[in-house]
């Protein structure tokens, strides 16, 4: 789950520093980021950028590539309900549309309380129990609307 | 003290296992019994998760699917020793699911604690090291060679050529790379594995490294997987207590290290090149070939990359020997293939068979059907670049050769199957849709294709000249296949072409949703 730490670059650099005896440590760090600051602010771009001797433009390329780091902060937690073709072959299309015109959002978009993010997932290797989802790290199978307005209520609470 | 086992499987726990095992604690201290829980994989007969067993006299009875609601009455039909409860599925080992499968790679999956080395070890565990390290690393790689292991990633590349090719490339350094990054929807043996059996793979990577004399593995597992995560990472810190990892690998003197990785969210990082280039903490960018990354992979260093299952199959078959393996199959298809039956089935999960069984036994019978109870349509076998076969496709047989013969593809062994109400446009818009938004970008029939793609099956989804837009859907799909650098533009054209020629009907019903 995203952690919730206000940014700060001393954190950042400690961060870094305990990542610098692995072999290609740009992903490690990233994903240190998201856990301690809920995203990847450009601050920690730029420390990280110093720190491995690479362009800030090339760092920033590295984070915008990855679908899981973001530079802004989601919401408090992260709805992934998963659209591939198995959890299509069970009607997650209508379920997903359903349930995003109920909150009145789109794919990625969090909820103006800033409780939950809703985004797409490609297979969660659930698909047995599809449809699915990941609610933060906790994997839920063969959802429908009311595992969605459960999930919802207990995000807000 | 009884023993129960209630699977730690990311699937089991989706269906409340850990809820499950608090309740089991909780009624079995009210009412004085002493229990033991071990926290199993998965025996993949997922539609009976949370699957319970309980180990008697007479062998493991297992009841599912268990919810916390039936806690208290299966107490009272005396489960602790195996009394009888409608849950009840009887011994585990009899079910005619299991007794049907012949598990190879998932021999001991669902059957030992994963985390234990002595459950491990008396399961067979530690066998297929101790030959290799007896054998030698040449003749090692002679053993994964003759056992006809293919890749089971989806290219399906003889893994001991493979090996060959790294051991012979001169280097101060190698790699044993493991792609856990099973991106393909219907997909979940590797993760099954991962879980259910986490140290047949860290032996895998261990006699790989010997073999080709490397001493460095690295795991890179999809951030969809934290429950596969904690258990590989649980799995390594007891291999290196052990001293299995470490300086002096089983006291044999080589040295050998794993470290896991965690990807994060790209669909084309499971392809070998981006997934280094990944792993050295760039941008997924997939690489030209040559070189191969079996010449210059991780860092420039010859590196083996292979899939979760061909890596942690070749314990096995150093154990029993490369002709017990070689012996099963069918043509150029050695072996066992763990298919993962997923959608709309009555009966999804992991299901290890020998190569050569026709893939309509596997959805009527084996699946049962589907679980909406209407009649099949289509199953779109080996993930998202697979096509989709209709049921007059459904004496083919599993094997690689047999596949690509009718354009399709076994890739990693998923199936999903579709019933009757499956609008197979939408399909074919849907992987393009995907292949736009997971695409690397560098070359420009897969970056751009696929968006045009999506806009051609719209444009005849809505009726707009539909002849012509089929033609040019067609002749984008031509483009795609031929101009692409890897084989997610490259193989995305197969299911919007198996649609097309298998389902023709579906993409001209326009007349249809006008009247909806
Ligand atoms: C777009 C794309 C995605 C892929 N995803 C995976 C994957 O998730 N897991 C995997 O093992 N192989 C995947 N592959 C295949 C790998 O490139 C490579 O062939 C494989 O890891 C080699 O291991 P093997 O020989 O044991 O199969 C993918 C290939 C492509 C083109
Ligand atoms: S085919 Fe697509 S994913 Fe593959 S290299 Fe080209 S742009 Fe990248
Ligand atoms: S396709 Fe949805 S979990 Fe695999």
């Amino acid at each position: 789950m995203a952690g919730a730490a206000p940014y700060n670059d001393e954190r950042a650099r400690e961060i870094i520093k305990s990542h610098l005896g692995l072999e290609g440590p740009a992903l490690p760090i990233l994903h240190a980021f998201m856990e301690e600051f809920g995203h990847v602010p450009d601050a920690a771009v730029k420390e990280m950028a110093e720190a491995l001797n690479v362009s800030r433009a090339e760092m920033h390329g590295v984070v915008t590539f990855y679908h899981d780091f973001h530079r802004e902060p989601h919401g408090r937690h992260t709805l992934k309900i998963c659209r591939a073709e198995s959890c299509q072959s069970m009607g997650v299309e209508k379920l997903a549309n359903d349930f995003l015109a109920k909150l009145k959002l789109k794919w990625g978009e969090t909820t103006p309380d800033g409780a939950l993010t809703v985004e797409a997932a490609y297979c969660l290797g659930l698909c047995a129990h599809s449809p699915s989802a990941l609610i933060d790290d906790e994997p839920v199978g063969c959802i429908d609307m009311e595992t969605l307005d459960g999930i919802v209520a207990e995000a807000k609470s | 003290m009884t023993k129960i086992y209630v699977p730690l499987d990311m699937a089991a726990v989706a269906m409340g296992a850990d809820r499950l095992v608090a309740a089991i604690e909780k009624e079995a201290a009210s009412r004085g019994e002493t229990v033991q829980i071990v926290r199993n994989g998965s025996r993949g007969m997922l539609w009976l998760e949370p699957l319970v067993e309980v180990e008697t006299a007479s062998g493991r009875v297992g009841y599912g699917p268990v919810r916390v609601k039936d806690v208290a009455a299966l107490f009272d039909a005396g489960f602790l020793s195996g009394g009888a409860h409608p849950l009840s599925i009887g011994k585990v080992d009899d079910h005619p699911w299991m007794r049907r499968q012949n598990r190879i790679t998932f021999a001991r999956v669902g059957v030992i604690d994963p985390l234990s080395i002595a459950e491990y070890e008396t399961h067979g565990g530690g066998a297929g090291l101790a030959r290799a390290l007896q054998l030698g690393p040449a003749a090692t790689i002679e053993e994964v060679t003759k056992s006809g292991l293919r890749g089971r990633g989806g290219a399906g590349f003889p893994t001991g050529i493979k090996w060959k090719t790294v051991a012979d490339a001169p280097a101060d350094r190698r790699y044993v790379v493991v792609n856990a990054d099973e991106g393909d929807s219907g997909t979940f043996a590797d993760r099954m594995l991962m879980e259910g059996d986490p140290l047949s793979l860290i032996e895998g990577m261990i006699i790989c490294g010997y073999a080709i004399n490397g001493s460095k593995g690295y795991v890179y597992l999809r951030s969809e997987y934290p429950q596969a995560a904690i258990v590989f990472q649980g799995a390594i810190d007891a291999a290196r207590q052990a001293g299995w990892l470490g300086d002096n690998v089983r006291g044999s003197g080589f040295k050998f290290d794993i470290e896991l990785r965690i990807g994060a969210g790209a669909y084309v990082c499971g392809e070998e090149t981006s997934l280094l280039e990944s792993l050295e903490g760039k941008r997924g960018i997939v690489r030209a070939k040559p070189p191969l990354p079996a010449h210059e992979g991780l860092f420039g260093k010859p590196t083996v990359v292979n899939n979760v299952l061909s890596m942690g199959t070749v314990p096995m078959i150093l154990e029993k020997g490369a002709q017990h393996y070689a012996d099963l199959g069918v043509g150029r298809s050695r072996g066992t293939m763990p298919l993962q039956i997923a959608g709309n089935v009555k009966y999804g999960g992991l299901f290890e068979t020998d190569f050569g069984i026709p893939l309509g036994d596997i959805v009527n019978d084996i699946a049962g059907g589907t679980r909406s109870g209407r009649p099949v349509r289509a199953v779109q076998v080996g993930g998202p670049l697979g096509a989709y076969l209709p049921v007059s496709l459904f004496d083919l047989p599993i094997d690689y050769e047999a596949f690509a013969a009718k354009d399709s593809l076994i890739g990693h062994g998923g199936l999903v199957v579709f019933d009757d109400t499956v609008d197979m446009a939408w399909m074919a818009r849907f992987g393009m849709e995907f292949c736009a938004i997971e695409s690397c970008g560098k070359c420009t029939p897969c970056r751009i294709g696929s968006t045009r793609g999506v806009e051609t099956i719209d444009k005849i989804r809505r009726g707009e000249n539909v002849a012509a837009n089929i033609e040019l859907l067609k002749d984008l799909c031509h483009t795609m296949k031929f101009g692409s650098l890897c084989a997610l533009g490259g193989f995305a054209p197969y299911p919007v072409e198996s649609a097309l020629r298998h389902f023709p009907e579906d993409f001209r019903k326009p007349a249809l949703e006008a009247a909806e």
